[in-house]
């Protein structure tokens, strides 16, 4: 692959992204990055949402697939996740009113959430999904989410020929365990796509098989679509890494070096259909060669050749 | 079910509230069971509606909260949701009035009814009172809106406690408290460090903290992963609908609602017009709450009776309703569980 790394080890991010990695990424608006761990009770911001506030990376992507030879216990999956990244309850802000009274603030804008939606729904045009269904919580956080769920109606209604639905996030995740079939293209606030993220992965087989992507006007981070570090079983040369690769992937096609990206998924698929190799976990990839093209065409961003921190 | 009652020399009053659509059948088919098994309950009835109640008027009169209040058990059967009529969610009233601190879904496979998901046995503890569901939002400028989500030292405590005292009291070994406090380090901080404080006053049952993203790939990878989980009231309400979903459906779940002076059952399932008044809707979901119910008032053996029945007809899957892939009626299945207890026909 003509692309160069440059490499930036680091985990404490006390005083925010290091300045050298700001620098690096902005000369390279690409990037791939393994999972850091963020300690709970540290009062730093994690560095998953530094990238994606620094950088704007407002769009994270995930696909998750059921893969012909990796077992799991639902069939016929082919859902694409589109998390809105910068805002909702991962605002950061709260505080303590009173000793034992602590307020934590959800922010829903109109711009951020027409921004995702636009985001969702061209990606839907351009991959030739034909459904997309936008989570919410409505019917109790009626400004927020109904901000968020108005937003979503608005643009659907610029694409007729796009089915398009609204879901409570409750009964998303019990549909997910139930029927997981229906779903094709989902649009969701930050939280409720973290946690449908995961299970969507989950019934695929697991955390360690799908990549994910961020994706931002000024360029785009790849990664595992499951974000965990994995610390149980770190360093024991266990670790499953079908997704990372095949956010290496999604970062070619990103490049459009598709005949690399290409070449690595089609190893990996032949791999797993092989059943010659398994980690301890399951692993496999995408035979969905529209996989992720949509990423950059919508919005027209940059990219192309370019080479990567 | 009166001389057995007084033989026993407890009796009880239960509020029942039947609700909307199909909500008055599976009521029906709860009063049905309990009087074949003479279970020393009388009911207190109480309709609230939404179809009737005028605009601007409460959901839920004094009076009928009063009688739950009273009488310490309350059944519930599924509400409509009035839409843009004013009204404060009625779940929401219900939980505000009666102390309803503690929401509690166990989610326990039922034999004969086939999931991807064998063997299920989860217990969701849900904080019912307070998060994200304050009800406090506000437009800061046009497009831009706060909601706030919050948790509090008192409401985490007793949901905590609640939770560590059903692990104990029904020989649980583990309990879990979700959160994601990687994120919201102080509300969902102040959360797990309750938890962790109580747990120390139940050095039996073990205890772990999980990120809720972390809980939900976990739960769908491998349910036995989990025992009973304790959460603030959004994350419950998803985990309780997950588990439910593991073992088929709303239409099977028990939900008890507990307060400091009274508890309501109640199916969580939705009021299915669809279907309302034909004798087809499941009444499983219902009874197994009112079964719980039966449990906090100590006649666990009038309980066990009945869920044995349940378990033998879903099990022998000659009786089902039509949610379940059967053609069976409300009443036929019904009476296909009286004739399994041991004291039916
Ligand atoms: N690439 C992978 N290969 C194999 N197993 C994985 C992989 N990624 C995650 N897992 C497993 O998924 C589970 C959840 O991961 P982890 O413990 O990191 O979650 P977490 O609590 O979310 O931590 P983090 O702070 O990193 O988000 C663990 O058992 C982990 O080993
Ligand atoms: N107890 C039950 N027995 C049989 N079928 C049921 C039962 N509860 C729900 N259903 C079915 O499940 C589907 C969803 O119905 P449900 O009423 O829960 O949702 P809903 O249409 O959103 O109603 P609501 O607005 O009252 O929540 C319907 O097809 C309904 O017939
Ligand atoms: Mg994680
Ligand atoms: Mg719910």
């Amino acid at each position: 692959v003509p692309l160069e790394f440059e490499t930036f080890r680091f985990s404490n991010f006390e005083e925010g992204l290091p300045q050298e990695v700001i620098n690096s990424f902005k000369k390279n608006l690409v990037a791939i990055k393994g999972p850091f761990t963020t300690p709970v009770k540290s009062k730093y911001t994690s560095i998953n949402i530094l990238l994606r506030r620094d950088f704007d990376l407002f769009a994270n992507v995930v696909h998750a697939y059921s893969i012909p030879g990796v077992k799991s216990r639902l069939g016929g999956v082919d859902v694409v996740m589109i998390r809105e990244n910068t805002e909702g309850e991962y605002s950061g802000m709260e505080h303590e009113a009173v000793p034992g009274v602590v307020e934590s603030l959800k922010i829903i804008t109109e711009a951020r959430s027409m921004r995702i939606a636009q985001y969702a729904f061209a990606y839907a045009a351009a991959n030739n999904r034909k459904k997309v269904t936008a989570v919410h919580k409505a019917n109790i956080m009626k400004s927020g989410d109904g901000l968020f769920l108005d937003c979503c109606k608005r643009v659907a209604a610029e694409y007729p020929y796009i089915e398009f639905e609204g879901m409570i996030v409750d009964n998303t995740c019990m549909q997910m365990v139930s029927r997981p079939q229906q779903f094709d293209v989902m649009i969701l606030p930050n939280l409720y796509g973290n946690i449908v993220t995961n299970i969507a992965a989950g019934i695929c087989g697991g955390p360690g098989l799908f990549p994910g992507g961020n994706i931002g006007e000024n360029g785009a981070v790849f990664e595992q679509g499951a974000r965990h570090s994995g610390l149980d079983i770190a360093g024991k040369n266990k670790a499953n890494p079908t997704g990372q690769i095949l956010g290496g992937v999604m970062m070619l096609r990103y490049l459009q070096l598709t005949k690399h990206a290409d070449a690595i998924e089609n190893a990996v698929m032949r791999l797993l259909e092989g059943n010659k190799a398994r980690t301890g976990r399951r692993w496999g990839v995408c035979h969905d060669d529209r996989l992720h093209q949509g990423h950059h065409l919508p919005l027209g961003m940059r990219g192309g050749g370019r080479a990567c921190c | 079910g009166s001389s057995a009652a007084l033989a026993d020399g407890k009796h009880f009053t239960v509020t029942l509230f039947p609700g909307d659509g199909i909500g008055p059948e599976i009521s029906a088919a709860v009063q049905t069971v309990f009087a074949a098994a003479a279970v020393p309950v009388s009911w207190e009835t109480h309709e609230i509606s939404v179809a009737t109640v005028k605009p601007g008027e409460p959901l839920v009169s004094r009076e009928a909260l009063d009688s739950v209040l009273r009488n310490g058990f309350g059944l519930k059967g599924p509400m409509a949701t009035p839409v843009g009529k004013g009204h404060k969610s009625l779940n929401l009233t219900l939980r505000k009035e009666l102390g309803l601190y503690a929401n509690v879904r166990p989610c326990v496979s039922f034999p004969g009814v086939k999931t991807p998901y064998d063997n299920v046995d989860l217990v969701t503890v849900r904080e019912n009172t307070e998060g994200e569901y304050s009800g406090l939002e506000h437009v800061v400028v046009p497009g831009v809106v706060e909601s706030l989500k919050v948790i509090t030292r008192t409401a985490s405590q007793r949901v905590a406690e609640y939770a560590f005292k059903y692990a104990a009291d029904n020989n649980r070994s583990r309990v879990t408290a979700v959160h994601k406090a990687s994120v919201m380090k102080q509300s969902d901080g102040l959360f797990i460090e309750v938890c962790r404080e109580v747990s120390e006053l139940f050095p039996n049952i073990e205890y772990e903290e999980m990120l809720i993203d972390t809980c939900a790939s976990a739960l769908v990878m491998d349910p036995s992963r989990l025992d009973v989980m304790v959460m603030p009231n959004l994350y419950g309400d998803i985990v309780s609908d997950l588990c439910a979903g593991l073992i088929g459906g709303l239409g099977l779940t028990p939900s008890g609602n507990m307060g400091a002076t009274c508890m309501l059952a109640e199916a969580v399932h939705g009021t299915a017009p669809d279907i309302a008044g034909m004798n087809k809707a499941n009444p499983t979901a219902l009874l197994m709450s009112s079964l719980m119910m039966l449990r906090h008032m100590k006649l666990a053996a009038k309980a066990d009776d009945i869920e044995r029945a349940v378990h033998a007809v879903l099990k022998e899957g000659k009786y089902r309703t039509g949610d379940l892939g059967g053609s069976a009626s409300t009443t036929e299945y019904t009476e296909a569980i009286i004739d399994k207890m041991s004291t039916g026909k």
